[in-house]
């Protein structure tokens, strides 16, 4: 029997080794190309592919290709775009692992994480090898904290809470909040940590404060009983749209009809097959972007996304992904430079000096005259929508 | 009146631990296998009646008839391909195949239907019932599912302790290499077992798709786990006991939730698992098991 065991264990740690060294192929870095006359960029992209937040990560994803596509189309370009997308699941060890295939395939700069948890784990490494990171959408504000080189295009989780603390009490949507979130989720808590300070600030009341503890979680009974019970007029959930579309149908259920405020992770739950559009009926959300906008820069995306993906309505991750895109192709067209020789670390100095610049600014969808700080954090107006109809309203 | 909501809240919750436990019990106490993958199943099922009901707008009546009829031969299929070859093998064999076997399930889910999550349309036809003035809110999700939960336990053990092939299944449990000497076919009595316990795994995924209505390839994990839980805690292989100990564990948590810790809910329902199977190693139902000296 012993035996046996010591032999099962052999077997294990073979296969185990022949995993590792796999991991470990294909360590070349090829050099830059040239297409034809005009230069190439390598980009590449981090973000949920499947998995739990596989709609994050696929919009993103998306929305970055139609802005490489347009960038590619243009015949007066100088600059073409070569997309690396990669998956990382929603997972740490995954992404870090996306990262290394990027670095491997001799991607100059990365567009990503999309969610924060991943983007903890891929910022440090790519910090140390000097490689320059946009984050379309993980919040965190631990992601640029201490980094020169990651930059997100989105609100950080602070920002996002005062805003929407200030936006409640500013337009007087309600005097008792309730307030609902993962407590074992970083971008949760992030937004009601500081919506907390903020509420508290300016005195507006939080009579309940419930949580949860994964976005698996079904039966919110408990949370919404408490909020009912102590009379919340308002619902403040900064959560992902899975457990938000669970949370909206149980207080239906209980015929609780408070009024709902989330932040951009509820972006999305319109998207969800078969969700009853009725329910979300007069959500609020806070997210940078609308598909039914009016200006061109919007019409011309969403046609164009909608051409591409089957008549999908693309959300604000999609806004985000295509954003980055063209803040990246931007900033390389105004630094005059031919960024195709360019080693990832000289470009990643480039970039750096480029966004951190007074001069610089860029207007994409999720923003006009955005402007970035020296530590990445991004400077633009916030905007709050609310479900009419299945479509989104300005506020 | 928020504890008269919690324990609805409760029992209707527990009520779905039950239907699932009754699955895991079924098998374990027939063919002494835990079917881990039994979760997986039932997140089968409810993709199977999703798709029936949303794109080929079959009656949901329907559709629950196609999901078990789906789960039933997808059961029957893991157990001739999956543990039918292990029937010798060590308990250990058979446990992690079925993790495998789980595993399997989930990924296929997630190459074939993707990850975006589904909204489940309910499958209930009558809406909530309103007492007390509005206080108390008891869902017709609810209603249903503790009834059939019930019809299902009934119908069980009417089965195993009335007819020809239930007697066959508790001499199975009892001693097969006995039932085999007797005339029973014992590879076709588990075979059954598989099946009934996978018709109820549809059913159960349906009523827990209407209840809490968001399905992905990962919606059965969960509550398979504590399902088994339950099943544990009321005695595994006892019918009844899968009943009891599932409502009770639903209970527990949503009691845990309410008046101990929103965070703790779930290591509170284990911490209570734990100290009855110190006080009790059988659980609340579990026969007594005689070691012959």
């Amino acid at each position: 029997m012993k035996m046996k065991k010591s032999r099962i264990l052999a077997l294990l740690l073979a296969l185990s080794m022949c995993f590792a060294l796999a991991a470990c192929g294909g360590d070349k870095t090829p050099a830059p190309e040239t297409n034809g006359d005009k230069a190439v960029l390598k980009l590449g992209f981090i973000g949920p592919l499947t998995g739990g937040a596989a709609l994050y990560g696929e919009s993103a994803k998306r929305g970055a290709e139609i802005a490489v596509d347009e960038i590619n189309a243009m015949t007066d370009g100088k600059l073409t775009i070569e997309f690396n997308p990669q998956d990382d699941e929603h997972d740490s060890e995954k992404a870090v692992y996306a990262y290394q295939q990027l670095k491997d395939q001799g991607a100059q700069a990365v567009i990503g994480c999309v969610t924060t948890t991943p983007c903890l784990a891929v910022a440090p490494d790519a910090n140390a090898d000097r490689m320059f990171m946009l984050t379309p959408s993980a919040t965190s504000p631990k992601v640029t904290e201490g980094r020169d080189n990651v930059y997100q295009i989105c609100f950080s989780d602070p920002t996002m809470g005062n805003e929407s603390a200030q936006f409640i009490k500013d337009k007087a949507l309600a005097s008792k909040v309730a307030l609902i979130y993962n407590n074992a989720d970083a971008y949760s808590q992030g937004i009601a940590t500081a919506f907390k300070a903020k509420a508290a600030e300016l005195g507006l009341q939080i009579v309940s404060e419930t949580t949860f503890a994964s976005d698996d979680e079904k039966d919110f009974t408990v949370q919404l009983q408490d909020a009912k019970t102590k009379g919340a007029e308002l619902i403040f959930m900064p959560i992902y749209y899975n457990p938000a579309s669970l949370i909206i149908k149980q207080a239906a259920d209980m015929s609780y009809a408070p009024k709902f405020f989330g932040c951009d992770g509820m972006d999305g739950i319109l998207g969800i097959e078969g969700f009853d559009k009725t329910l979300a009926e007069g959500v609020m959300l806070m997210t940078p972007f609308n598909a039914d906008g009016q200006d061109d820069a919007t019409k011309k995306f969403v046609e164009s996304y909608k051409a591409k993906y089957n008549g999908e309505i693309p959300s604000q991750f999609a806004a985000d992904g295509y954003d980055c895109v063209y803040a990246i192709y931007n900033a390389a067209m105004a630094s005059g430079e031919d960024v195709s020789k360019m080693s990832a670390a000289d470009f990643c100095e480039l970039m750096i000096k480029t966004f951190s610049s007074d001069t610089f600014t860029f207007s994409g969808l999720t923003g006009e005259n955005m402007t970035w700080s020296k530590t990445g954090e991004v400077a633009k107006n916030t905007t709050v929508f609310e479900i009419k109809g299945g479509v989104y309203a300005p506020m | 009146m928020n504890f008269l909501n919690f324990l609805v809240a409760g029992v209707s919750l527990g009520s779905i631990y039950a239907i699932i436990a009754l699955g895991y019990t079924m098998v374990y106490g027939i063919a002494k296998m835990l079917n881990f993958a039994h979760g997986d199943v039932i997140m089968i099922g409810a993709y199977v009646a999703f798709f029936s009901i949303n794109s080929q707008s079959l009656p949901p009546v329907v559709a629950v008839l196609l999901a078990m009829a789906i789960c039933t031969l997808l059961g029957v299929m893991i157990e001739y391909l999956a543990y039918r070859p292990l029937r010798n093998a060590t308990s250990l064999a058979v446990l992690i195949t079925a993790i495998g076997v789980s595993f399997f399930l989930q990924n296929f889910a997630l190459i074939r239907w993707g990850s975006s999550p589904k909204n489940f349309p309910t499958v209930v036809p009558f809406g909530k019932i309103t007492l007390f003035g509005g206080d108390l809110i008891i869902s017709g999700e609810a209603i249903t599912t503790i009834l059939t939960c019930l019809l299902v336990m009934v119908l069980l053990t009417t089965f195993t302790q009335k007819t020809k092939m239930g007697k066959a299944m508790r001499a199975v449990s009892e001693d097969k290499a006995a039932a085999q000497l007797m005339g029973i076919n014992v590879n076709y009595t588990i075979s059954i077992t598989f099946a009934i316990g996978s018709a109820l795994a549809a059913i159960a995924g349906v009523l827990l798709c209407s209840m809490y209505p968001l399905l992905n390839p990962t919606t059965g994990a969960m509550p398979g786990i504590k399902a088994f839980t339950a099943a544990v805690f009321g005695g595994i292989g006892s019918i009844p006991g899968a009943m009891i100990g599932g409502i009770l564990l639903g209970i527990i948590e949503i009691f845990g939730k309410a008046y101990i810790s929103n965070q703790l809910s779930d290591a509170i329902v284990f911490a209570v698992l734990i100290v009855v199977l110190l006080v009790k190693p059988t659980g609340l139902m579990g026969k007594k098991i005689r070691v012959k000296v």
